[in-house]
This record gives structure tokens, sequence and C-alpha cells, in this order.
């Protein structure tokens, strides 16, 4: 199951290549979505209520980007650096666990 | 092993999907146009008979949709292939681009058919031709053994230089017609096409998680557009190794990206690609009986194109006339512009004159050679062209 990437993410730094002989034979890309966040656009996130929260992870299989993660102790929560705000989870969240806000920037 | 040809009569047609078979290929997507029809019917027929193992065929509704599974098939480490003509190659235009970007070494038969409007099913090069910037390489086929072999050989040079490869052939000039085609027992071919090594192997799940084509910035995306050019370059030499092995291995000498024939003392040669080359070989052996030094140059590979053997030919003699049976609207014949830009920074200045034949699958006979080998005489010993560009077949 997916863990919090926090540490992977600190790490991650976008790679720079100086000579066409570092570049990889065709194009291909390895973990560049750790240095590149993809949740700037929204303008509603989703807020997790764990006392409605039944750890049914629909909203963790439903995820596009996939921005949700089951924490340690088995509630879900929401990666802010890649969640675009699409509102797929809190629809299909059965017990109404997850609303969407509206952002504060 | 011994090497013991199996003689079958087939069509152009089935000599592709004998060799699709032979090739163990592993997934086929592909949709039905005439004239490639057939290729797609006998695989499925093959399958249809369990007469192959690990072939899956995918059905799809366009040849966009055709490429596209090829493409993610080829991207999981598979082996691939598909087959099209004319509307339905261009129909595939722009996944052609992902195919040859993503270094997917894809093997694509393309059954040469004139393009339309007017609606024509008949041969012509101009639509495989216009595919000349998407980064794949291009065999032309003489005769339905050039089909069987040039499968054969582009998966292995595709595989090797991680680029795809088209094999064309003749509507129905080759694709309908039956010959004899020498096929080579599945040992041997087993031992000249192992199993296909992918650059990147997307079903590998012991390795860190990647993803294909992704997106490049002005940064990065010129660096990728030289490797594939570099690519293109290398494939040269695995053309001419490849085909040498071939040669080696089945009798039949591929070393030669332009086959030359009788061009050793000739005064000048016609030059042009596809199975139009053995009308021309056919006349060539006639006029030098009528006392005309002339020879033939088949174009077998368009890209990556062959520009070192063409010089070799041309700075030996005084002219060359490109049959082209194709045509690029607002110049001239395709391969006429590719051979003079070819030429253009060296020493070799033969008088080069071209002739456009065949278009739409117009008759093209040894009679016409003749013709043609009469007006490059008297060019030549006046030493200047009447036209550049001739529409030989024009109703005048």
């Amino acid at each position: 199951m997916n863990t919090l990437f926090g540490e992977k993410k600190a790490e991650a730094k976008k790679i720079v290549f100086t000579s066409v002989e570092q570049y990889p034979e065709a194009p291909i890309s390895l973990g560049t979505t750790l240095s590149n966040f993809t949740g700037d656009w929204r303008t509603f996130i989703p807020v997790v209520n764990e006392e409605k929260c039944v750890k049914c992870y629909i909203c963790w299989k439903f995820c596009p980007e996939p921005a949700i993660y089951i924490k340690p102790d088995g509630y879900v929560a929401v990666d802010y650096d890649y969640c675009k705000g699409c509102g797929i989870c809190a629809n299909e969240c059965p017990t109404n666990a997850i609303t969407m806000e509206k952002e504060e920037k | 092993m011994e090497y013991k040809p199996i003689r079958k009569v087939v069509s152009g047609n089935y000599a592709a999907a004998y060799a699709v078979k032979h090739a163990r290929v592993q997934v086929v997507a592909a949709y039905p146009i005439t004239p490639q029809t057939s290729i797609i019917e006998k695989i499925a027929e093959f399958i249809a008979n369990g007469e192959v193992e690990n072939l899956q065929y995918v059905p799809v509704e366009s040849e966009h949709s055709a490429m596209a599974a090829t493409i993610g098939a080829s991207a999981t480490g598979a082996r691939a292939f598909t087959a099209t003509s004319a509307q339905g190659l261009a129909l595939m235009h722009e996944m052609l681009h992902w195919a040859s970007g993503a270094r997917l070494p894809i093997v694509m038969v393309d059954v040469n058919r004139a393009m339309a409007p007017p609606w024509s099913v008949w041969d012509d090069q101009t639509d495989s031709l216009a595919q000349r910037d998407t980064g794949w390489m291009q065999f032309y086929a003489e005769n339905n053994q050039e089909v069987y072999d040039g499968v054969l050989m582009a998966f292995k040079i595709a595989e090797t230089v991680n680029v795809p490869a088209m094999v064309v052939e003749s509507a129905f000039i080759l694709s309908h017609t039956y010959d004899v085609v020498e096929m080579i027992p599945q040992e041997l071919v087993d031992e000249f096409l192992p199993l296909r090594k992918p650059l990147y192997d997307l079903a590998d799940f012991e390795r860190e998680p990647f993803s294909v084509g992704a997106l490049a910035t002005p940064a990065d995306y010129y660096e990728f557009r030289y490797k594939l050019a570099k690519a293109h370059e290398e494939a040269k030499e695995v053309i001419r190794k490849v085909g040498q092995e071939f040669g080696e291995r089945f009798g039949r000498d591929y070393s030669q990206m332009i086959e030359t024939y009788r061009t050793e003392d000739a005064d000048f040669v016609f030059m042009g690609m596809g199975s139009l080359m053995g009308t021309v070989k056919q006349a060539v052996d006639l006029l030098r009986e009528e006392g005309y030094k002339v020879g033939a140059a088949k174009v077998r590979w368009f890209r990556p194109f062959p520009k070192e053997e063409l010089y070799e030919l041309a700075r030996n003699v005084d002219g060359i006339a490109v049959l082209d049976r194709n045509y690029s609207f607002g110049m001239e014949g395709i391969l006429f512009t590719e051979a003079k830009g070819a030429l253009y920074n060296t020493d070799a200045k033969p008088l080069m004159k071209n002739y456009i034949v065949g278009l739409g699958g117009r008759d093209f006979t040894v009679n016409d050679v003749r013709k043609i080998a009469e007006n490059m005489k008297a060019i030549i010993e006046k030493g200047e062209l009447d036209v550049e560009v001739e529409w030989y077949h024009l109703k005048r």
C-alpha cells in the first residue's frame, strides 16, 4: 500500500543533462513527478473527516493522479502536491467523509 | 542444420504473412484495406488453425488504432506487426511519429496504393513516400521473395537500432500475384532472428517505474531528435551487415542498399524502387543486346537514404534516368529530388532526368524502358536536358 512520499520528495531534484550522451536512447522519464508538482491549478481541495471514514479505500482506488495515500494508522490522506481537485474521491465516498472545500492560498 | 529452402507458390501478401509467422511475431493489430487485406486474413487463418503460438491478433476500428495498439504492444517488449495501404497509412500518420519517437522497432508492411481522389486501389508509391519524415526506415521490395526476406530482415534491423521499419510492396503487381518464394525453415529463422530484447521493458516489474514518450521542454527535445537521427545513420551499417549475413545464411545477398545491375561499364542507368525495377532489369538485358550500355540501380532502402552508394554509382555514369512511381506536387518525383540533393555537394554530376511513370497502376513495360533509353541516349549525346521532369505516359 502507498505510504507518504515525503522523504523521497525532499530528495528529488530535476535531472539536468549537460551532454547528448547522458540522455536515454528513447524519451523515457524516471520519477519526474516527484519533483514536478502537478497540484497547482485547483480551486477546491478534498478534506478527509476521519470520524466518518470507514477505511474502505474507494477514494484511493478511484483517484486518477493518484494523490490519495494510506497512512500507517489506516486512514486516508491527500497529497496536496499532486491533487488536482477533481472531486472524484468526494463523489465516490460512501460515507461522505470527504468534502470539497475552497482552497485558501 | 543445413539450409534447405521450402518452396511455396504464394502472393506477395501471403509471403508477408508467412514471414510474420516465421518471425514469431507476438502481436498483430490491423484493420483491413484493399489491397492489404489478404495479409491479415492469412495471419488470422494461421491463428484459427492453431499454426502459431503466442500470437495475439487485435481487431481494431481504424488504422490509427491499429498503429496505437501496435505501439502499446511494442512498448511492453513484444514483437509487433501491422499492415496497411494508402488512405490507411495516411490515417496512421500521427501514430507513426509516436512509434519512431519512442524508438519502438515495429515492422509494418505497406502495400503501395495510389492516394484518392480519384479513388484508386492500384500501385503508386506516393502513400509510403509521403511518410518519408516520420522517422521510419523504408524497404522497397521488387518481388514476392523480397517481401518475405524484407520482413525478416526488417525485424532484425529494427530491433538492433530501435527504429521502426516499413516493408513496401506494390499493389496487385506483387500483393495479389503468385510466384515461387523460397521460405526458410523455422529453426533457421529462429537462429537468424532471436527473441527481441527491448531497450526499455515496460513489463519488467523489477526495475524503477518510468513513463514512455513523456514531455520534453525546449531544453531536452532537440537531443532526442539527434538520437533518432544518429540511429538512422547507424542503421545503414546494420542494414549492410544484416543483408550480408542473410546472403551468407540463405543465399540472397542484401548487403547493397542500392542494388546495382550491370552498371560496371554503363553509360547511363535507370534508377527506381519496387516492382518496376524487375521490368527495368529485363529491359536492361534486352537493351544490352541491342548495343545500349545501360544498367539498373534499384534503391532498396529509401530511409535511411544510401548517399554513399549513390555517389559511387553516380560518379561512374554520364546519366541517371530516375523513374518515379510517385510525385510531390509543386516539385517533382520524390526519389529524383532525394537523389539530386544527395549529390549536390559531391563531384559526381551526371545528367539526371526524372520520368514520372506508372502512377495509379498505369502499366509500365519493357518497351517503355526502351523509349526512355532512346531519349536518355539523345540527351546525353547533346549534353543537355530537354525537360527535367517528363510525364511519360501522358496522352497528348
